[in-house]
């Protein structure tokens, strides 16, 4: 098992001369592009995971004549605040990824999906895309970003949801197949990426891949912005290279009493004290879009399961009976347990609920439900019951 | 209630009359009058030549897109954990006996209206607040009172 330690990156947040990466990737062609961030290892920075290159080199085969980089800025995970201060610091670098990505597809159009809740960042951002696209022009790019905004809906973050209330729908997601790569946003082929990937993607077309691959793990490759909240003495946005276990995470962002840390957010996993040392931060053990929370010994774990559970039964899309039956179920049957009314074994049948959900649920959240359901009540049984 | 006037004939100019510009102009009425009246959701379905039925079943999926009256200035407290465990309780407290108002609920002069709404994106600066578009962010008691008197001057 690699293990790199806790290493500071500043890759995201680097200044940089954007005029000048975007020049050189002007003059790279297509298949130079995709390449090089094939050979990064660069995996999606939304939570997913998915291998950017590859979701690059399959929309570029589509032969459309209208195809879309659709740029996913409907940050909801929560306990995940970094898009926001992306967005906030370096937008010429997002939209700059969105001009690399649409060289690379094949496409002249970018959408940005922005949620609702981050409305107050879009005048600022409505002066520096003017710039930019100026600026893009001179260069020589045929591309043109637009922005979309969200309406309060967790579920928007879902990428066919997202497509959905792009074209002015409610935000269900559909059906896969097709996946965007080939019918997304107005059923063209589209590549939707994390507002952190394209970031990523620019700055590894700046430095090469080379310099990426130095960072991180084989199944982690570089580094990434993480959102850290909780039981901390230094809350905010740290960009860490990636291979680090929860320890040595706890070690530098704990306040020295964490009893739980959980990693990706309401959909992710709950790592306690006992597996701090074994647990990678990563593809390898827990992944994470970047959201860590830490809980010290004076909370109840009770009511951080619950807060996580009346999230997802409000936010739940509704469209299929195992999520939306799912999440009410097992709310209430935890507080049932809690109140005494059902029996403490009663949690077994709910675990059995949350794996139902995870084969039969349409999509990413109502699959999710069961990681935080699973990993809380199986480490802190006592604290759900008692 | 409001009444919507030339607003949406104004937002469709402005975005178009394709089905995608059904939210940005759903967004546009409730920029300016914070929820959508029947009147103002028929209105935007002729304008778009799409059925009434279609609009309302849009515009009910999205928490930002009420329907139900709504006041002036819409306080939106984060109750997700991170905000939940550093004094969200507080901040509500205080909002309701300041306003005197339940959570849901809109004061009788329809200036503001009290809802809690899920992770906003400002964890690390828990607990946070919107009202209307703007972020208030590592909020106590105090901090809060005297945001909301500084509304109440507006
Ligand atoms: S899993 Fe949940 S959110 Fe996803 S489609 Fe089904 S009901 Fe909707
Ligand atoms: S938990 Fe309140 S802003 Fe994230």
């Amino acid at each position: 098992m690699e293990n790199k330690g806790l290493n500071k990156v500043d890759l995201i947040f680097e200044k940089i001369d954007n005029r000048e990466v975007l020049n050189k990737a002007f003059k790279m062609s297509r298949e130079e592009i995709i390449q090089e961030v094939l050979e990064s290892g660069l995996k999606g920075r939304g939570g997913a995971g998915f291998p950017t290159g590859l979701k690059w080199k399959y929309t570029a085969a589509e032969k459309s004549p209208d195809k879309y980089v659709v740029c996913n800025a409907d940050e909801g995970e929560p306990g995940t605040f970094k898009d926001r201060e992306i967005l906030e610091r370096v937008s010429n670098k997002v939209h700059g990824g969105m001009v690399i990505a649409g060289k690379a597809i094949g496409a002249k159009k970018g959408i940005v999906y922005l949620r609702g809740e981050y409305r107050y960042l879009l005048p600022k951002l409505m002066i520096e895309l003017e710039a930019f696209h100026k600026m893009i022009r001179e260069i020589g790019f045929d591309f043109s970003i637009e922005y979309r905004m969200g309406s309060g809906a967790y579920i928007c973050g879902e990428e066919s949801a997202l497509f959905e209330s792009i074209e002015g729908k409610r935000g269900e997601p559909r059906n896969k197949p097709p996946y965007p790569t080939v019918s997304g946003v107005f059923e063209k082929p589209t590549s939707i990426n994390n507002v952190e990937t394209l970031v990523t993607a620019m700055m590894i077309v700046n430095h090469g891949s080379k310099n990426f691959t130095q960072y991180g793990t084989k199944d982690s490759r570089g580094s990434k912005v993480f959102s850290i909240s909780g039981d901390t003495p230094t809350p905010g946005i740290f960009e860490l290279e990636l291979g680090m276990t929860v320890l040595q995470f706890v070690n530098e962002f704990g306040d020295g009493d964490t009893k739980a840390v959980q990693v990706g957010g309401a959909s992710g996993f709950c790592v306690p004290r006992k597996k701090f040392a074994e647990t990678i931060i990563g593809f390898e053990g827990v992944p994470t879009g970047g959201s860590m929370k830490l809980f010290n010994s004076s909370r109840s774990m009770y009511n951080v399961l619950h807060n996580y559970l009346d999230f997802f039964a409000e936010e739940s899309c509704g469209q299929c009976t195992p999520c939306r039956v799912g999440c009410q179920q097992l709310l209430k049957g935890v507080e049932k347990v809690k109140k005494g009314e059902a029996k403490s074994t009663y949690l077994t049948e709910l675990m059995k609920l949350a794996d139902t959900m995870k084969i039969a649920a349409k999509c990413g959240l109502g699959q999710s439900v069961g990681n935080a359901f699973k990993s809380i009540v199986g480490n802190f049984k006592e604290e759900i019951i008692y | 209630m409001y009444q919507v006037g030339n607003l949406v004939k104004e937002l469709s100019d402005k975005h178009g009359r394709e089905r995608e510009s059904l939210m940005p102009i759903l967004q546009g009425i409730v920029q300016k009058h914070n929820y959508l009246t029947d009147e103002a959701m028929v209105e935007v379905a002729r304008e778009l030549d799409i059925s009434a039925a279609e609009v309302y079943g849009t515009a009910s999926f999205y928490t930002f897109l009420d329907t139900q009256l709504k006041g002036k200035y819409v306080i939106r407290v984060c109750k997700t954990i991170t905000c939940s465990m550093k004094g969200k309780g507080d901040i509500i407290h205080t909002l309701e006996d300041m306003l005197k108002i339940k959570v849901g609920e809109t004061t009788a002069d329809n200036q503001f209206s009290l809802v809690e709404t899920n992770c906003i994106g400002w964890c690390h600066k828990a607990p946070a607040i919107l009202i209307n578009e703007m972020p208030y962010t590592e909020l106590t008691p105090e901090k809060v009172t005297e945001i909301i008197k500084d509304y109440m001057q507006k």
